[in-house]
């Protein structure tokens, strides 16, 4: 039977099928953080077990971390409870952990990737929903609850009942000033917020293929805004080049043999998906959401639609915006570029090529946020520091800051908020804040002109 | 795991479609490294206005509305992995969620944490709404054995699906821990297999 890359990986990971049941999944990497491992290790404590495999886990402290001062004790104490007990748990169980202030430490879908840590052929579990970020490598990685953390903590293993598959296909050129954060915005809307609850979504065509390791990586990040479990787009040279040479890659002869079973990866001609969807990348430009949902998305050009139902009404007041309005010329006082959507060196990269030479506006507060210590590292030596900090601009420190708003970076309630991450729900960057979701250009755009401009026409 | 098997109860409806978990249980208070306590906090923006004053709209406010059965819109439970909310919501008292469609994460979360997710069509969704909007102390059936909900007055019924091996584990009160540690040789054996190759 012809087979979807989903399928291959999937069959190979299979340790035993119950019968009118759910399989028993083996995974390769278990990535874990402070908030959602606790009571999982607690769990094992409760009931005497312990973990299985802790050379397959991977520790990172990011969603409660400070992004200024992370040298010094974390002030919150509910905080530093919560990262000291990741520590002990790590160190009990052997369980490398890259925390605060270590090197390799960052948002957990920045930082495993950049580390060679995320493999193409992979089964990768996290207790956290963008976990479908490691599918860019054509990888199965999905989002987990603390019950399974604990599943996969003692066992290795899973029982997950086989998704349906589903593939979005986007082909030709994206126009200019369209990026990846913008195609799969301008996705979401089009197919809804659960059009991929009970799916796993491939992502076809010129334009993924085109498309750089970051951008993959925006892409399958946001897969579970559809409600997708998992996004993956199949392994090519543009995923072996990124991989190779990474601290925890294969190396020489191995990697060459891992290499020719990854080049096998990718879906049979003639193979069949429970649902398929066609884009064309020139109907593609810069997104803009204007709701509660990251489906509720818009062209940054366009007009909120007319005619909707209650939960749009309710949307739109929590907003403030009202029916067949332009978000163009909105004043802006946030922008947030971060989150384990937006916050690679590529990010960076855009960002500040069009920040160069202009000025942040004066009523712009802007939270810039580097994915990890790596990318970090990577904005001082390429010279982008140097390019916000002229701009007027300060740096924080890595992890998910105001993606969520678990630390101290909140936006006020009432305000709006430029931001590259992934989430738009009421409440999610803080206490009634208003959070319209956009690219990282959109974003830098948004913060020189201290309101929503369609920058495109600047663009050389 | 607390077993489920039939309940018969007064339901509360909440009929917002598109309830995210940052809604059940905001992110700032995830810092806890326990499972106690998240009840208080269950929909916390919603129930309490920015003061900290109880918001009488709001329908677990309501109090014509009671019970251990919450009615939700569509797409109930989307958004962030975090278990916290199935905590939450069982924490405040709820055994069963209705809603017409749920997010697979919060789906299995419940399921992990003997909340009963119960999916019934957008038209008895629909009826649900109506009659408890008219019946507010109305008793909705909820039958895990024969898969049934019902109106226990109008004796309205619909079927609903639910994993063979999830029904198991929710009637005896199993959850998949003890199934996988049951499973070690057939793992053991898989991993000797895979170095192999």
């Amino acid at each position: 039977m012809k087979k979807t890359l989903f399928d291959k990986i999937w069959d190979s990971h299979v340790v035993e099928s119950i019968p009118n049941g759910p399989d028993v999944v083996y995974i390769d990497k278990h990535l874990i953080h402070e908030v959602t491992s606790p009571q999982a290790f607690n769990e094992l404590k409760e009931r005497g077990i312990s973990v299985y495999r802790p050379d397959k886990i991977v520790a990172t402290a990011d969603h409660n971390t400070p992004t200024l001062n992370q040298h010094l004790p974390v002030k919150d104490l509910l905080s530093r409870k919560q990262l000291s007990e990741l520590s002990q748990n790590c160190e009990e169980n052997n369980i490398p952990l890259y925390g605060l202030g270590h090197p390799y430490n960052g948002i957990v879908h920045v930082m495993a990737p950049e580390l060679g840590i995320t493999q193409p052929g992979m089964t990768i579990v996290c207790g956290d929903s963008h976990t479908s970020t490691h599918g860019a490598f054509g990888t199965i990685a999905f989002g987990i609850g603390t019950s399974q953390v604990a599943q996969v903590f003692a066992s290795q293993c899973l029982l997950v009942e086989k998704p349906k598959k589903m593939r979005v296909n986007v082909n030709g050129k994206l126009k200019k000033g369209v990026l990846p954060k913008d195609v799969i915005l301008y996705i979401i809307s089009k197919l809804g917020t659960n059009s991929g609850t009970g799916y796993f979504c491939e992502y076809a065509g010129e334009v993924f293929e085109n498309m750089s390791m970051e951008g993959r990586m925006t892409v399958c990040n946001m897969s579970i805004e559809m409600g997708a479990r998992g996004g993956l787009i199949a392994p090519d040279d543009t995923t072996f080049n990124y991989v190779e040479g990474k601290e925890f890659a294969p190396k020489g002869a191995e990697f060459e043999q891992r290499k020719a079973y990854w080049k096998t990866l990718k879906t049979d001609e003639d193979a069949v998906f429970d649902k398929e969807f066609h884009f064309e990348a020139e109907d593609i430009e810069p997104m803009v959401t204007y709701g509660t949902n990251p489906g509720m998305g818009i062209k940054l050009t366009g007009s909120i639609p007319t005619g909707a139902g209650k939960s749009t009404d309710k949307a739109l007041e929590y907003m403030g915006f009202a029916q067949g309005e332009s978000l163009l010329d909105k004043p802006v006082n946030w922008i947030f570029i971060g989150s384990c959507t937006n916050s690679r060196i590529e990010d960076f990269r855009v960002a500040a090529s069009y920040i160069k030479g202009k000025q942040k506006a004066a009523n712009v507060n802007a939270l810039i946020v580097p994915g990890s210590r790596q990318v970090a590292e990577q904005i001082k030596a390429e010279g982008l520091q140097e390019i916000f900090e002229n701009a007027g601009f300060t740096l924080r420190q890595p992890g998910c800051s105001a993606c969520l708003a678990m630390n101290d970076d909140k936006i006020p309630a009432g305000e709006y908020c430029v931001s590259t991450s992934n989430r738009n729900f009421e409440g999610r960057q803080g206490q009634g804040a208003r959070t319209i979701l956009a690219s990282p250009l959109t974003a830098a755009a948004t913060a020189v002109a201290g309101k929503l401009v369609d920058f495109t026409k600047s663009l050389n | 795991m607390e077993k489920f098997v039939k309940l018969t109860a007064t339901a509360v409806p909440l009929e917002t479609e598109n309830i995210d978990t940052d809604q059940i249980i905001p992110a700032r208070f995830l810092k806890a490294t326990d499972k106690a306590g998240f009840g208080e906090n269950l929909f916390r923006d919603w129930r309490f206005n920015p003061e900290g004053k109880l918001n009488p709209n709001f329908s677990l406010n309501n109090p014509a509305y009671s019970g251990p059965i919450l009615v939700a819109g569509d797409n109930f439970g989307c958004g962030s992995s975090r278990e916290h909310a199935a905590w939450a919501l069982k924490a405040y008292g709820f055994k069963v969620v209705v809603s017409s469609y749920f997010a697979d994460i919060f789906k299995g979360n419940a399921l992990n944490n003997g909340l009963l997710p119960v999916q019934v069509s957008a038209e008895f969704l629909e009826k649900l709404f109506d009659y408890l909007h008219s019946n507010p102390s109305g008793e909705i059936i909820v039958d895990l054995e024969n898969q049934h909900i019902s109106i226990k007055d109008t004796e309205e019924t619909e079927k609903f699906e639910i994993d063979a091996y999830k029904k198991t584990c929710m009637l005896n009160g199993y959850d998949d821990i003890d199934f996988l540690l049951s499973r070690l040789d057939a793992i053991k054996n898989y991993e000797d297999k895979q170095l192999q190759v």
